[in-house]
C-alpha cells in the first residue's frame, strides 16, 4: 500500500502576482511599487472597480439611461418599481425574452388619488440597443439608440420606479451620476491649489507667516460648516442659471474644504525641511522655487493623492445635503442631493420608498471612495 | 493651568471677531438692505409702506451709515442689549424667536456627544483588544458605514423603518399635548421619549470616526515594551490595560470633541429639518430661503460661538488631563 504525500515545499505560491521577484522588486519605479502594495489592498481594489463602474455610466449616461431628463409621462406618477423577468411561463409555451409586467390604474373613489399596480397579466417586451429619444454622445455623434429600453417606445418601463412628475427614476439616476460625480473633483482640485500653495508656504517659511496661517486654518475647522454653506449658498443671486450655480457651490464647497489639506502638506514639509536632500539641494543652490517643486513635492505625491481622494467623499455629501436642503443645485439639474429632495416629502417617501434609491448610491460612491483613499494612504509610501 | 487657560481665551477673542465678521457678512450679501426687503415684502401683500416708519428702520440699523459703522450698531447692540434685531418673517424681536429652540439645539448636541461617547468607548475598546476579532470585524464594517451614509438618510430610513414596521410617527421632540405646555416631570419624559431617534442619527458619523481613534490609538500603545514589561512581572490583563495604555489613548478622545462638535451643530440643522424638530435648524433654513438675513446671521453667530466655547471648555478639561498639552510640550 503506497500513500502519495505532497511535499510542503510543492504546494503552489499562493500569491503569485502579489509578489513579485526581488529583481523586479529593485529595478521598479516608485508608482510601480504603489500600485503592486495597492493591488494586495482588497476593499480598495474593489472600491476602484466600483469607481471606474461609476464614472463609465456617468460618461455614457445618455446611451445607458433609458430616457433623457426632461423626459416625463403624467400618466405614471408614483408607478412602483417593475422588476424585470426573462422568462414568461404563463402561457402554454415558455416565451424567452426580457420583459416587465405592466401597470393597471385604480382611481380611489374618494381622494381620486391614482394607484398603480403592478399587473402580473400584461407584458412589455424589452430589448437592447432599441430605439428612443435621439440625444448626442459626447456632442460628435447624434443616435437614438440606448443600451435597453421597451422595444415599443409608448409603453411605461419603470425599472427604479417613477417620480412625483412620472420621470424614471433610474434614467434620472443615471443622468445624476455625472453631475454628483464631477462635483467633488472640480470642488476638491480647487481646495488642493490653495491647500498646497498655502500649506506649503506654511510650512516652508515658517515663522510668522505659518503662524498666522495656522490660526486661519483653525479658525475655519472651529466653525461649523453647513450653517456657513447654507448662507453662503442662499445668498446666490436667484437669477444664475444652473451652470453659474454649480460653479459657484463648488467654490463655496472647497473655501471650507481646503483647510485639511493644508495641515497635510505643511506637516509634510516641517518634516521635510530637515531633511538631508533639501539641505543638499539647495546647498547647491537651487532656487527656492526649485527646491520645492523639483525635490520636496515630489517626495510625497503619493500621500498628496491619497488625502485628496479621502476628501472627495466628504465633497460629495456635501453637496448631497447642500441640494437635499434645497439650497445646493436646483432643478433641471440633476444630481443625487436634488433627487433625494423629493424624499424630504414624508408622505410623498411613505408612499413611494423607492425615492430613496439615489441615497444608494451615494452611500457606494462614497464608500468606494474611502476604501480607495485608505488603500492609497496604506501604499503611499513603498520603502517602509 | 491658570496661563493655559489664559492663552486660550486670548487666541478665542479674533475667532471670536472673526466668526461676527463671517455672520455680518452673509446679512450682507443678498442684494438690497433690510429696509428694501421690508419694502418689498410689505407691497406684495399690499399694504402701504409707512415712509416714517421706513425712517425709523433706517435710523434703528443705520441703514444710510458706512458699512463699519453697520457692523458695529449690530454687534454692539447684540454684546450690549441682547438685542439681535428683527425678523420680518415672523416680525418678532429674533431673540425672542431663539430663547424657545436655542436650548433645544444644546441639549440634543449635549446629549449626542455624550452618546457618542458611551456607545464608542466600549466597542473601540473592544476592537483592539481582540483585533481582528468576529466582533471587531462587525466594529469596523459598521464604522466605515457610519460615516458613508449622510445623516439626513439615516433620518430617513428611521423614519420609514417606524413608520410602516410599528406605524409610528416619529417626528418633532415632543408629543401633541406636551407641544405648548410648561415645563414638567411628564413633558421632560416625554422629551426623553423622543430625543433618542435623532440622537442616534446623529452621532453615528461621530461614533464611527470615534471608534476608529480609539481603536487606532490603543493598538499603538498596546505593543509597546512598558506592556509588555508589565505583562512580565504577573500584573493581570485588565489591570494592565486600565492602569497604562487606556489612559494614554483616552486624552485624544477627549480632544475629539473639538472636530464632533462641529460635526455635530452641522448636522443637527440637517437631521431636524427632517424630523421637524422644534431647534433652530428648520428656522435657519426657513430664514435663509425667505432671506430674513437678521435671524439667519444671528444663528449662524450663535451656534459658531457655542461650538468654539464647547471646544474651549474641551480643551480646558484635556489640560487638565494631560499636563503635555498643558505646559505645551509637543
Amino acid at each position: 500500500m503506497t500513500t502519495t504525500l505532497l511535499p510542503e515545499d510543492q504546494t503552489p505560491d499562493p500569491t503569485p502576482e502579489q509578489a513579485p521577484a526581488p529583481a523586479d522588486r529593485d529595478r521598479a519605479s516608485q508608482w510601480r511599487l504603489v500600485w503592486w502594495r495597492f493591488r494586495g489592498h482588497k476593499l480598495a481594489m474593489a472600491g476602484l472597480v466600483v469607481l471606474g463602474g461609476f464614472y463609465l455610466v456617468a460618461l455614457l449616461a445618455s446611451f445607458l439611461a433609458p430616457h433623457s431628463t426632461s423626459w416625463f409621462d403624467e400618466d405614471y406618477i408614483y408607478a412602483p418599481p417593475q422588476l424585470p423577468k426573462l422568462v414568461d411561463t404563463s402561457g402554454d409555451d415558455w416565451n424567452w425574452g426580457p420583459y416587465v409586467n405592466g401597470y393597471t390604474l385604480e382611481q380611489d373613489p374618494d381622494t381620486l388619488e391614482l394607484t398603480h399596480t403592478v399587473d402580473p397579466g400584461t407584458r412589455i417586451e424589452l430589448g437592447f440597443f432599441v430605439r428612443g429619444e435621439s440625444y448626442s454622445l459626447f456632442g460628435l455623434v447624434d443616435t437614438n439608440i440606448h443600451l435597453f429600453g421597451p422595444k415599443d417606445p409608448d409603453q411605461p418601463v419603470y425599472l427604479l420606479g417613477a417620480d412625483h412628475r412620472g420621470r424614471d427614476l433610474l434614467s434620472l439616476i443615471i443622468h445624476g451620476t455625472r453631475v454628483s460625480m464631477t462635483i467633488g473633483l472640480v470642488g476638491v482640485l480647487l481646495a488642493f491649489v490653495l491647500g498646497v500653495v498655502l500649506g506649503g508656504i506654511s510650512g516652508y517659511v515658517g515663522g510668522k507667516t505659518d503662524g498666522l496661517i495656522q490660526r486661519v486654518v483653525e479658525f475655519f475647522m472651529s466653525l461649523p460648516t453647513l450653517p456657513l454653506w447654507l448662507g453662503l449658498a442662499a445668498a446666490l443671486p436667484r437669477d444664475w442659471g444652473p451652470l453659474q450655480r454649480y460653479f459657484a457651490i463648488t467654490v463655496i464647497l472647497a473655501i471650507i474644504a481646503w483647510t485639511d489639506l493644508a495641515r497635510v502638506v505643511r506637516g509634510r514639509f516641517l518634516s521635510l525641511r530637515t531633511e538631508q536632500f533639501v539641505t543638499a539641494a539647495r546647498l547647491d543652490g537651487s532656487t527656492r522655487r526649485r527646491v520645492i517643486f523639483r525635490h520636496m513635492l515630489p517626495s510625497f505625491t503619493s500621500h498628496l493623492v491619497a488625502s485628496l481622494t479621502l476628501s472627495i467623499p466628504a465633497m460629495i455629501l456635501a453637496e448631497t445635503s447642500l441640494s437635499f436642503l434645497g439650497l445646493g443645485l436646483q432643478s433641471p439639474v440633476v444630481s443625487w442631493g436634488v433627487l433625494l429632495e423629493q424624499a424630504q416629502n414624508f408622505r410623498a417617501m411613505a408612499d413611494a420608498p423607492w425615492l430613496l434609491l439615489p441615497g444608494v448610491a451615494v452611500v457606494l460612491a462614497v464608500l468606494s471612495f474611502n476604501f480607495v483613499g485608505d488603500g492609497l494612504r496604506d501604499a503611499a509610501d513603498p520603502y517602509r | 493651568m491658570l496661563g493655559f487657560v489664559a492663552r486660550r481665551l486670548g487666541l478665542m477673542v479674533p475667532t471670536l471677531f472673526a466668526i461676527s465678521l463671517v455672520s455680518f457678512a452673509i446679512i450682507q450679501l443678498p442684494p438690497g438692505d433690510y429696509a428694501t426687503t421690508l419694502v418689498s415684502q410689505l407691497e406684495d401683500s399690499g399694504q402701504t409702506v409707512d415712509t416714517a416708519q421706513l425712517e425709523a428702520i433706517r435710523e434703528r440699523y443705520g441703514l444710510d451709515q458706512p458699512i463699519v459703522v453697520q457692523y458695529w450698531t449690530w454687534i454692539s447692540n447684540i454684546v450690549l442689549h441682547g438685542d439681535f434685531g428683527q425678523s420680518f418673517q415672523w416680525n418678532q424681536p429674533v431673540a425672542d424667536l431663539l430663547s424657545s429652540r436655542l436650548p433645544l439645539t444644546i441639549v440634543l448636541t449635549l446629549s449626542t456627544v455624550l452618546f457618542t461617547w458611551i456607545v464608542a468607548f466600549p466597542i473601540g475598546l473592544y476592537s483592539a483588544v481582540r483585533q481582528y476579532s468576529w466582533g471587531d470585524y462587525v466594529a469596523t464594517t459598521v464604522g466605515f458605514l457610519g460615516l458613508a451614509i449622510p445623516n439626513f438618510l439615516l433620518a430617513l430610513g428611521l423614519m420609514y423603518i417606524a413608520l410602516t414596521v410599528f406605524d409610528a410617527d416619529v417626528g418633532g421632540l415632543f408629543s401633541a399635548e406636551y407641544e405648548e405646555a410648561p415645563w414638567s416631570l411628564a413633558r421632560f419624559a416625554d422629551l426623553l421619549g423622543h430625543l433618542w431617534i435623532p440622537v442616534i442619527v446623529l452621532g453615528t458619523a461621530g461614533t464611527a470616526g470615534l471608534i476608529r481613534i480609539l481603536r487606532a490609538n490603543l493598538l499603538d500603545e498596546l505593543h509597546k515594551p512598558y506592556v509588555v514589561a508589565a505583562r512580565s512581572r504577573g500584573l493581570s490583563e485588565t489591570r494592565i490595560l486600565f492602569k497604562y495604555p487606556l489612559r494614554v489613548a483616552v486624552s485624544p478622545f477627549l480632544s475629539t470633541i473639538g472636530w464632533v462638535l462641529p460635526l455635530l451643530v452641522s448636522g443637527e440643522i440637517v437631521v431636524s429639518q427632517v424630523l421637524s424638530l422644534p431647534t433652530t435648524g428648520p428656522l435657519l433654513l426657513r430664514a435663509l430661503r425667505s432671506q430674513d438675513m437678521y435671524l439667519a446671521g444671528a444663528i449662524i453667530l450663535l451656534v459658531s460661538v457655542l461650538t468654539v466655547v464647547g471646544t474651549l471648555l474641551s480643551d480646558i478639561l484635556l489640560a487638565r488631563m494631560d499636563p503635555r498639552v498643558r505646559l505645551g510640550i509637543r
